[in-house]
C-alpha cells in the first residue's frame, strides 16, 4: 500500500503530517510525504504520478473545506475518484459531517489515536492491492 | 518502583538531598535575583518590581475586528497586545492573490497595505501599549507599517515599544512561514535589527523563538539549545556588520514555553538564564548587564491541551501560569481551552486572561524572586538541564552548527523524530494525558454542544479585497512603483533595505508588492524535506 501526505495551502504546521507518516511507514507502508505549502493541483499530479491509494491531508489552518473539495475535484477531473482523500488537522466537530459528504473518507480531527488513523489509512487500500506492501 | 524520566530524557529520583547539589557552588551558579549569571531572574524584586505583560496572542478577520477584540481584552486588564497574523500576510500575498483563496483573515488578521495597521490600531495609544508582531520572513515592511502608524499617531521614535517576532530560522526549522532561501533571509533579520537599534531604542526587533520548535516536537532541553544557538546565530550576524555587541544584544528577546513538568519547566529557564549570560559575557564580550539577561516571554503551548473534555484545558493553563511565574516570566500568554478547535472565542480569550491574572493576584507565585531556589530538587534539575542543553549545543555543532543545519533540513528532521518519539509515548501511555490515555471518558465528544466556537465569518475576506482595491485605486501609483523599482534595486546591492521598505510602506504599496520585488531577486526557498 502506498500513501501521500500532503500539506495542501499556507499552513506551516507540519508536525502532525510527519508523526503520521511516520506510524505509516512503521506499519509497512510506503509513505511520500510532499512537504508544506502544495497547490491542490500539485498534490493531485504528485497522487496520480505516484499511483498512491490514499492521500492524507493536513490542515491546521481552517482552510480544510475549501482545499479539501478542490483535491477531490482535481482527482475525479483526472478519472482519479477511486485514490480515497483522508483529512487530518484542527477540524471543528462542525465540518467534519462536511468535509464526508464532499467526498473525503475519513476525517481525523485533533485528538485523534494515531492507532486510529493507521486502521483508517489501512481502510481505504484501493480494492484488489491488498498485499501490495512497500518499504 | 516505576522509572521516571524528564522530558529532556535524564532519570529523576524519587527524592533528592544535599548529596545531589555536590560541584554547585552558590556565588558561581545560583547567586541572586538581578545578578549575573541571572540563574534566579533578571531583575532584584522580580514581580514586586514589575509584574509580568499579559499579552494574549489575537487577531481575525479584518483589521477593524481585530481592533475591536484587542479593544475588549484591554478593557479587562490585559496591559499589551500581541498580534496574530493570516498566513497570506505572513506569506507576504495579497488577499486578492489567488494563492491566499479560503485563508484571508483565517488565523490572524489579513494585511495588505499601511491602511490596515492604521486600522487595527486605530484609538491605541502606541506610546503607552507595548505591541509583539508576530512575522517573521514579512517582519521587515511589517514593523516598517507598525513605525509609520506610530508616527502618523505623533509617537517619538524613542517611546515606541513593539517586538517584532522577525526569527526567521525557528520558521525554517518549526513554523514554516519561509519565503526566501534563508541567506538573503537572514539579511533582512538584520536589516530590521540594525535598523531599530538606530532610530527605535526600546524595539525588540527580535524575539528568538524556542517556542515553536518545542511545539512541533523537541524536548525542554532542545528548545532551549536551539533557542541560544539561533541567538547566537543573530549575535554573530549583526557582529559581522560591524555593530558592538552592546548596542543590539540589551533589545534580544525570547519566546518560550512552560507546558510540560512544572520543576522541569522552571529549571530550564534556570539554567538556560545562566547559559545565555555566559554566552554573552564570555564567547561575545558584551560588558552591559543588560546584554546578559535572558528576557522571555513564558507561556503556551496548545501542543499541551487536548481536544477531549475541553474544559479541562482551563485547568492545564494555570498549571502554565503557575510554571511561568515560578520560572521568572518577563511577559506570559495562555493558550485557551478551545485552541484543538478553532482560534479562540472571546470567552475563552477572557478565561486565558483571568487565569494570568488569578495567578498573579491571588495564587502567591508572584510574590517573591525565585521561590524554588534551593530547593535540592529544582537545583539538581537545573543543573541536569544545563548539562543536557549543553550536550544538545554540542550536537547542533557537530551538525555544522544552526544555519547549515536547518539548509540541510537535519535539525528539520531531528525534531520531527522527537515528536514521534512523544507521540509514542503518549501511545503507551508512559506520558500520561487525562481524559486522552488514562481516566478516558466518552469519545469523540461533542464539543459543539459544550462549547461555544469561534465561526468564521467570509464576509470578511470580501470586506478585505474590497478595501484593497480601493487603496490600489486611491494611490499614486507612480510614487508606489519608482519605491518598489528602488527596493528591488538596493535587494541586488548590499545596503539595508529597511529604508526603501519605509519609502514603499508610506507610498501605500502592498505587502504582496514589497514581497515580489524582493523575491525577483533573492528566489524561494526549496525545502529540504527528509523524513
Amino acid at each position: 500500500m502506498r500513501v501521500l501526505i500532503a500539506k495542501p495551502g499556507l499552513d506551516g504546521h507540519d508536525r502532525g503530517a510527519k508523526v503520521v507518516a511516520f506510524a505509516l511507514r512503521d506499519a509497512g507502508i510506503e509513505v511520500i510525504y510532499s512537504g508544506l505549502k502544495r497547490t491542490p493541483d500539485e498534490i493531485v499530479q504528485e497522487a496520480i504520478q505516484e499511483d498512491v491509494d490514499v492521500v492524507g491531508l493536513s490542515v491546521l489552518s481552517g482552510a480544510h473545506m475549501l482545499l479539501a473539495r478542490r483535491v477531490l475535484d482535481g482527482l475525479r477531473a483526472q478519472d482519479a475518484a477511486d485514490i480515497a482523500v483522508v483529512v487530518g488537522g484542527t477540524i471543528p466537530p462542525r465540518d467534519v459531517e462536511s468535509l464526508k459528504q464532499l467526498g473525503v473518507r475519513d476525517v481525523f480531527p485533533m485528538g485523534t489515536p494515531l492507532p486510529e488513523i493507521v486502521k483508517a489509512f489501512r481502510r481505504a487500500e484501493r480494492p484488489g492491492r491488498e498485499g501490495r506492501e512497500g518499504g | 518502583m516505576k522509572e521516571l524520566r524528564a522530558h529532556a530524557g535524564f532519570p529523576i529520583a524519587p527524592a533528592y538531598g544535599p548529596e545531589d547539589l555536590a560541584g554547585v557552588d552558590f556565588e558561581r551558579d545560583i547567586g541572586r535575583p538581578g545578578e549575573y549569571p541571572f540563574t534566579r531572574g533578571i531583575h532584584k524584586h522580580m514581580y514586586r518590581e514589575r509584574l509580568w505583560t499579559m499579552r494574549q496572542y489575537v487577531g481575525f478577520g479584518t483589521p477593524d475586528e481585530t481592533n475591536a477584540r484587542f479593544k475588549y481584552l484591554m478593557a479587562h486588564g490585559q496591559d499589551a497586545l500581541n498580534v496574530a497574523f493570516d498566513l497570506p500576510t505572513q506569506l507576504g500575498l495579497d488577499s486578492d492573490d489567488p494563492k491566499a483563496e479560503g485563508e484571508v483573515g483565517r488565523v490572524g488578521m489579513a494585511v495588505d497595505t499601511l491602511a490596515d495597521m492604521e486600522a487595527a490600531f486605530a484609538g491605541i495609544p502606541l506610546d503607552r501599549v507595548s505591541v509583539s508582531l508576530t512575522i517573521n520572513g514579512m517582519a521587515a515592511p511589517i514593523t516598517a507599517m507598525y513605525y509609520a502608524v506610530a508616527e502618523k499617531q505623533g509617537v517619538a521614535p524613542e517611546r515606541v515599544v513593539t517586538t517584532p517576532q522577525n526569527d526567521i530560522l525557528k520558521e525554517f526549522i518549526a513554523r514554516g512561514t519561509w519565503i526566501y532561501p534563508v541567506d538573503p533571509s537572514l539579511r533582512l533579520v538584520a536589516d530590521l535589527i540594525e535598523y531599530s537599534a538606530r532610530h527605535y531604542p526600546r524595539s525588540n526587533p527580535v524575539s528568538v523563538c524556542g517556542y515553536h520548535i518545542r511545539e512541533a516536537g523537541c524536548t525542554t532541553a532542545q528548545e532551549m539549545a536551539y533557542g541560544l544557538a539561533i541567538a547566537a546565530a543573530y549575535v554573530e550576524l549583526m557582529l559581522a556588520r560591524g555593530m558592538a555587541v552592546d548596542d543590539f544584544a540589551p533589545r534580544i528577546s525570547f519566546n518560550f514555553t512552560a507546558w510540560g513538568k512544572i520543576f522541569e519547566e522552571v529549571a530550564k529557564f534556570r539554567a538556560g538564564r545562566r547559559l545565555y549570560a555566559r554566552m554573552l559575557r564570555e564567547r561575545f564580550n558584551a560588558t552591559n548587564p543588560r546584554s546578559w539577561m535572558f528576557r522571555s516571554l513564558i507561556g503556551g503551548g496548545g501542543s499541551a491541551f487536548a481536544v477531549q473534555e475541553p474544559e479541562n484545558n482551563i485547568v492545564r493553563g494555570a498549571y502554565i501560569a503557575l510554571a511561568a511565574a515560578l520560572a521568572g516570566a518577563q511577559t506570559m500568554a495562555l493558550p485557551t481551552y478551545d485552541e484543538a478547535y478553532t482560534i479562540p472565542s472571546p470567552k475563552a480569550q477572557l478565561i486565558a486572561l483571568r487565569t494570568m491574572q488569578i495567578c498573579a493576584e491571588e495564587s502567591g507565585a508572584a510574590d517573591t524572586a525565585d521561590p524554588l531556589a534551593g530547593s535540592y530538587y529544582v537545583e539538581a534539575l537545573t543543573t541536569a538541564m544545563e548539562k543536557q542543553i549543553l550536550d544538545e549545543l554540542a550536537r547542533v555543532e557537530r551538525m555544522g552548527g544552526i544555519v547549515e543545519a536547518v539548509k540541510s533540513g537535519a535539525i528539520q528532521a531531528e525534531v520531527a523524530r522527537q515528536a514521534y518519539l512523544y507521540e509514542q509515548r503518549i501511545v503507551s501511555g508512559e506520558i500520561a494525558k487525562v481524559a486522552v490515555n488514562c481516566h478516558v471518558g466518552e469519545w469523540p465528544v461533542e464539543a459543539d454542544r459544550d462549547v461555544e466556537l469561534y465561526s468564521f465569518d467570509p464576509r470578511a475576506t470580501e470586506a478585505q479585497v474590497a478595501k484593497l482595491a480601493r487603496i490600489r485605486a486611491q494611490r499614486d501609483n507612480g510614487v508606489v512603483n519608482a519605491a518598489l523599482d528602488r527596493l528591488a534595486d538596493e535587494a541586488r546591492g548590499g545596503q539595508n533595505l529597511m529604508d526603501p521598505i519605509v519609502e514603499a510602506v508610506k507610498a501605500y504599496a502592498t505587502l504582496g508588492e514589497m514581497a515580489q520585488a524582493m523575491m525577483r531577486v533573492f528566489g524561494e526557498h526549496q525545502e529540504a524535506v527528509k523524513l
